[in-house]
């Protein structure tokens, strides 16, 4: 990997990033989430569970939940690419793979970056029992960085095994059915126990509990489970999954590309007509 | 493994074979720095494969390959640093910008400028070269198909490659930009840089821009040679027309002018209304590909 592969990286991450925020589609999408979001909080920012508000326990949760969509992004983002040849053009230009995922990386996370701003400043004002100052911002740093590593190779690793936007849809089920176990929007010490073993088997419950230890005051912290923050296992989790994606998502990725070439893009594009027809 | 005698290509006994299926029998050519090449034959006749394997995008069950001085299956960036693809059809990049996506992808090939080979191509220069200036600023999906087709040739020639390959390039592509095409790869190749092969079931571009024709048909290369080499060769026989006393004559002959002249010497000013059809490349063509498929069967 040399600096011409680093900055033809950047420089692709940012013209896309610069793309998703210029036509009326992507646009529309990068501001529909953060809403909904903002909505949801609206309506339940008074309830409260035990001494804290709901509003404040949730958005910390939010940020995590969003940041974990960064691995839906890249999974949809790669098929995509497959299917219409810009994977094949990686391929038949020198670097050109490297530098495309350089690039994928920058362009979903910088996306996912704006997405979480253009929710924060919103859901701050409307909520009440944050603990934000300058000393949050370290915190937010690590959780959204390593939560990021943990879950984009892995979407990468999705993006390559289901090839079409019809699988790719079914991989949205369960990352749905997650973010519902996985304490987001209510304390995940409510569920059963089963359930939340299972949820703390993946990473949108760590993403989430890392932002909460970072933005909730320290009262906070009787609803989790064993009355911690439990900085140590959100760590290791997460550690953990960016070593498996890391380790398998190139040797994923490398198998895929093999397989590329001008009559398998034809192909599947035939397939797709023939869906549609 | 490099090149040698300005061989850039060099395919021998290729075979491809899918599970019992064999598409590509016994392919055996080559091809010198500089020249233009064309793999003529009708669909399905093993075209793409042969090319995508050329290109390093399908592995080969069999026979020995080399692009460029090298085996295209463990082919370096270096070496593919050195090659251009236009492949039948593309629709990536659809939210980029022509120009924007042009310098780009030429910052990939920066690092391989060498003495005498300035990489990559100039974008203006290059969207000028293929007539897409007043398009430079347009999204890729915009684009009509013609002059996507313009921009996916100006893709494969944005690191200047010293191996151009095209398949079937002027699909979609009106008289005047087939014309304006033709004129760029005799260009390429009248400089000398870049060695072209390119696919087209189209006889009469293979005619005007190759230096060699390549037929290609049921898996096997069943002719090699120029134009007239190959319309001589095989059909090999002109029409020689004419009337005399009243009476018309049709003869077969594969050496036109001489009959004419014997004919003449023979019956001098009875001799009327000659015609000379000279055995044509579509004939030939399609003598071959009949030929072909008799010994398929």
């Amino acid at each position: 990997m040399n600096a011409t592969v680093l900055r033809a990286g950047w420089s692709r991450g940012l013209i896309e990033l610069r793309q998703s925020f210029t036509n009326g589609a992507e646009l529309f999408s990068h501001f529909l989430w953060p809403a909904l979001m903002v909505a949801t909080l609206f309506f339940i920012r008074d309830l409260s569970v035990g001494a804290l508000l709901l509003g404040a326990l949730a958005l910390p949760g939010i940020l995590g939940m969003n940041a974990a969509t960064g691995m839906i992004g890249m999974s949809q983002q790669l098929t995509a690419d497959r299917e219409d040849g810009t994977l094949l053009r990686a391929k038949a230009t020198p670097h050109g793979m490297p530098a495309y995922l350089i690039g994928k990386v920058i362009s979903v996370s910088g996306g996912l970056l704006a997405d979480l701003v253009i929710f924060l400043v919103p859901a701050v004002l409307l909520v009440e029992g944050l603990r934000i100052g300058p000393g949050s911002w370290p915190g937010l740093a690590w959780v959204l960085v390593l939560g990021l590593i943990a879950t984009l190779p892995i979407g990468a690793v999705l993006g390559s095994v289901f090839t079409t936007a019809r699988a790719q849809g079914l991989v949205q089920l369960p990352f749905l059915a997650l973010i519902g176990i996985s304490g987001i929007f209510y304390p995940i010490t409510s569920l059963p126990e089963w359930l939340q073993w299972i949820a703390q088997v993946f990473p949108i419950y760590w993403m989430g509990l890392g932002m909460r230890s970072v933005l909730l005051p320290d009262a906070a912290v009787a609803v989790e489970i064993g009355e911690s923050w439990r900085h140590l296992e959100t760590a290791g989790v997460l550690g953990a999954w960016a070593v498996f994606g890391l380790l398998v998502a190139p040797v994923v990725l490398r198998r895929m590309a093999r397989g590329e070439s001008g009559s398998t893009v034809a192909a599947r594009r035939e397939r797709a007509l023939q869906r549609v027809g | 493994m490099t090149e040698s005698n300005g061989i850039v290509l060099d395919v021998d006994e290729l075979r491809m074979r899918y599970g019992s299926l064999d598409v590509l029998h016994d392919v055996t050519f080559q091809a010198r720095h500089g020249e233009v090449v064309a793999l003529l034959g009708p669909n399905g006749a093993g075209k793409t494969t042969t090319i995508e394997i050329l290109e390093g995008f399908r592995i080969r069950s069999q026979g020995r390959v080399s692009v460029l001085g090298a085996d295209p299956t463990h082919g370096d960036e270096q070496w593919r640093a050195r090659l251009g693809i236009v492949l039948q059809s593309w629709r990536d990049h659809g939210k980029w910008r022509v120009r924007e996506f042009l310098a780009h992808l030429g910052t990939y090939y920066a690092p391989y400028a060498v003495p005498g080979i300035r990489r990559p191509w100039d974008p203006d220069e290059l969207i000028e070269r293929v007539g897409l200036t007043e398009h430079a600023g347009k999204k890729l999906k915009t684009l009509s198909g013609g002059q996507r087709r313009r921009l996916d040739v100006a893709i494969g020639l944005v690191g200047r490659p010293e191996m151009l390959f095209l398949d079937e390039p002027t699909t979609g592509f009106d008289p005047q930009a087939r014309s304006d095409f033709h004129d760029l790869v005799r260009d390429l190749a009248d400089a000398r840089e870049t060695t072209v092969l390119l696919t087209t079931h189209d006889l009469d571009e293979a005619e005007k821009l190759a230096d060699r024709i390549l037929v290609l048909n049921g898996g096997r290369i069943v002719a090699d040679g120029t134009a007239a080499e190959l319309a001589r060769r095989i059909a090999g026989e002109d029409e020689v027309r004419w009337v005399r006393d009243g009476r018309r004559y049709v003869d077969r002959t594969p050496d036109s002018t001489t009959f004419a002249r014997e004919l003449f010497a023979r019956y001098g000013d009875d001799v009327q209304e000659l015609e000379v059809h000279r055995a044509s490349l579509e004939q030939t063509y399609l003598a071959l590909v009949r030929e072909a498929e008799g010994v398929a069967r």
